[in-house]
């Protein structure tokens, strides 16, 4: 994979598109991502992240919220997040 | 993050000795076995359900109800073909209600662009669109019926503009497995951003036609290279799904998750099965939800006690390392290749009757299609 792919811009918008869902279920023991034809469990960390993609905060403003809520070094999180959204969106999981 | 999902909530185990009652993900809701195609394919039974035993809306939207609170998180509306219900905007309403995920598993003949509108406004989260070729006449040929390649296009478009995602189906058999590379290039056109190559299974109306659909190996072969290529390809562009096929493979699926572990089948009567072919098996006796609630059914229906857990297992499964992988493959599959439920599913390379599917996946006659018809 090339570095340009792994990089998230820091003004993209990071947003569950419509047809995945984060919901938190009783019955299933916690947070789930819904999307077509699979679900994936969420844990604490994922359910963070994915909270903040609303299509609202830029990148940056999330890695800058996340750094303060986990008092975690910046790159960091922001190379841990990077990977976790661009699995996402190569799943056509999450809108970049 | 971690894949295939859902904790167990309910640990209990029952008194009795009984297996452990996990929580289902999903309900296949057959909502009617109507259907304008007529695909060989079809793993509905033979036996369809008459129209005149169809749920009403009202009993949908309480299955619904009960489904979520057994927490279910995905309802997959289905059948037949669902476009032949009249009521489908208000069936799908219902589930969007009790907050449950809804997919919508469509020929696209019988939906019009209208009603896939209202389905939106209802909150339908995603469209499933089956396509049975990449070439219109064969793919009409293959599903027994003229003008469905066109709306499957049409409709496609609808859902696209919609914004709602969708996946491509592409049941796979002899006549359309070497235009793999061109179907999925016909789901990258359609804007889909899923594609599964659903390989043939062999129940109902598929098993009748199972000599006409086998693949050779080589064809098998062929594809699973294909796949491979067209995944390097388009990756971050669209996902592809595909599992090799069964009478192919040396490890056999984890059939529907395992039986009345992850997930339930609602027929249009009302029957509840843990899987579409469970009435092929003789002897096991299913509840309806005309008479019981859905969770009365989940736990305690016989049909769905019969293969729970492994405790009814018989040697190699019962000891084998891959029990709660794949819980010794698919039930039906067994019974109908050995006459024994509890078999080995002689997909696997262990079980005893493994050469049977070896000798079957080198049937193919080129002998006309008995078409899907009520």
């Amino acid at each position: 994979m090339n570095e340009a792919a792994s990089v998230i811009a820091p003004d993209a918008r990071p947003r569950l598109p419509r047809g995945v869902r984060l919901v938190h279920n009783e019955a299933q023991g916690g947070w789930v991502l819904l999307a077509p034809e699979r679900v994936f469990k969420a844990d604490a960390i994922s359910v963070e992240v994915l909270k903040r993609c609303t299509g609202e905060a830029t990148f940056a403003a999330i890695i800058d919220d996340l750094a303060t809520a986990f008092k975690a070094p910046r790159e960091r999180i922001q190379a841990d997040v990077t990977t976790m959204l661009r699995g996402l969106a190569d799943k056509r999981l999450l809108e970049l | 993050m971690a894949r295939n999902a859902g904790r167990d909530a309910e640990q209990k185990p029952m008194a009795g000795g009984e297996a452990k009652l996990h929580s289902p993900l999903g309900l296949l809701a057959e909502l009617t076995h109507r259907c304008p195609l007529g695909c060989p394919y079809c793993s509905n039974p033979l036996a369809l359900d008459p129209r005149s035993e169809e749920l009403d809306t009202q009993t949908w939207a309480r299955v619904f109800k009960e489904a979520a609170g057994l927490g279910v998180l995905q309802i997959h509306l289905s059948g037949g073909e669902p476009g032949a219900r009249r009521d489908l905007v208000e069936i799908t309403a219902a589930a969007h209600a009790c907050g449950l995920y809804t997919n919508l598993i469509t020929s696209a003949v019988g939906i019009t662009a209208a009603t896939l509108h209202k389905l939106a406004e209802c909150g339908l989260d995603h469209v499933q669109i089956s396509i049975q070729d990449s070439e219109e006449k064969s793919a009409d040929h293959i599903a027994g019926y003229q003008g469905a390649f066109a709306r499957k296009r049409a409709l496609a478009a609808t859902v696209v503009d919609l914004k709602i995602p969708l996946t491509v189906n592409a049941v796979m058999h002899r006549a359309n497995i070497d235009h793999l590379e061109d179907m999925v290039a016909l789901a990258l056109a359609l804007g889909a951003s899923r594609v599964e190559i659903a390989h043939a299974q062999y129940y109902g109306w598929a098993l009748k036609n199972r000599s006409a659909l086998m693949p050779t190996e080589e064809q098998v072969r062929r594809a699973a290279a294909t796949v491979e290529e067209l995944r390097r390809k388009h990756h971050g562009e669209i996902v592809i799904d595909a599992v090799v096929p069964d009478y192919h493979a040396r490890l056999p699926k984890p059939c529907v998750g395992g039986w009345g572990r992850r997930s339930l089948n609602v027929t249009p009567s009302g029957k509840v099965l843990p899987c579409h072919a469970a009435e092929s098996i003789p002897g096991l006796e299913f509840w309806s939800v005309r008479e019981h609630a859905l969770a009365d059914i989940w736990a305690h229906s016989p049909a769905f006690k019969a293969f729970r857990g492994t405790d009814w297992m018989r040697e190699p499964c019962l000891s084998c390392a891959r029990r709660d992988i794949d819980f010794g493959g698919c039930r039906c599959q067994a019974f109908a290749l050995t006459g024994d439920a509890r078999a080995t599913d002689p997909v696997c390379h262990l079980a005893p009757g493994h050469d049977i599917v070896q000798r079957l996946a080198a049937v193919q006659d080129d002998v006309p299609y008995a078409y899907r018809r009520q």
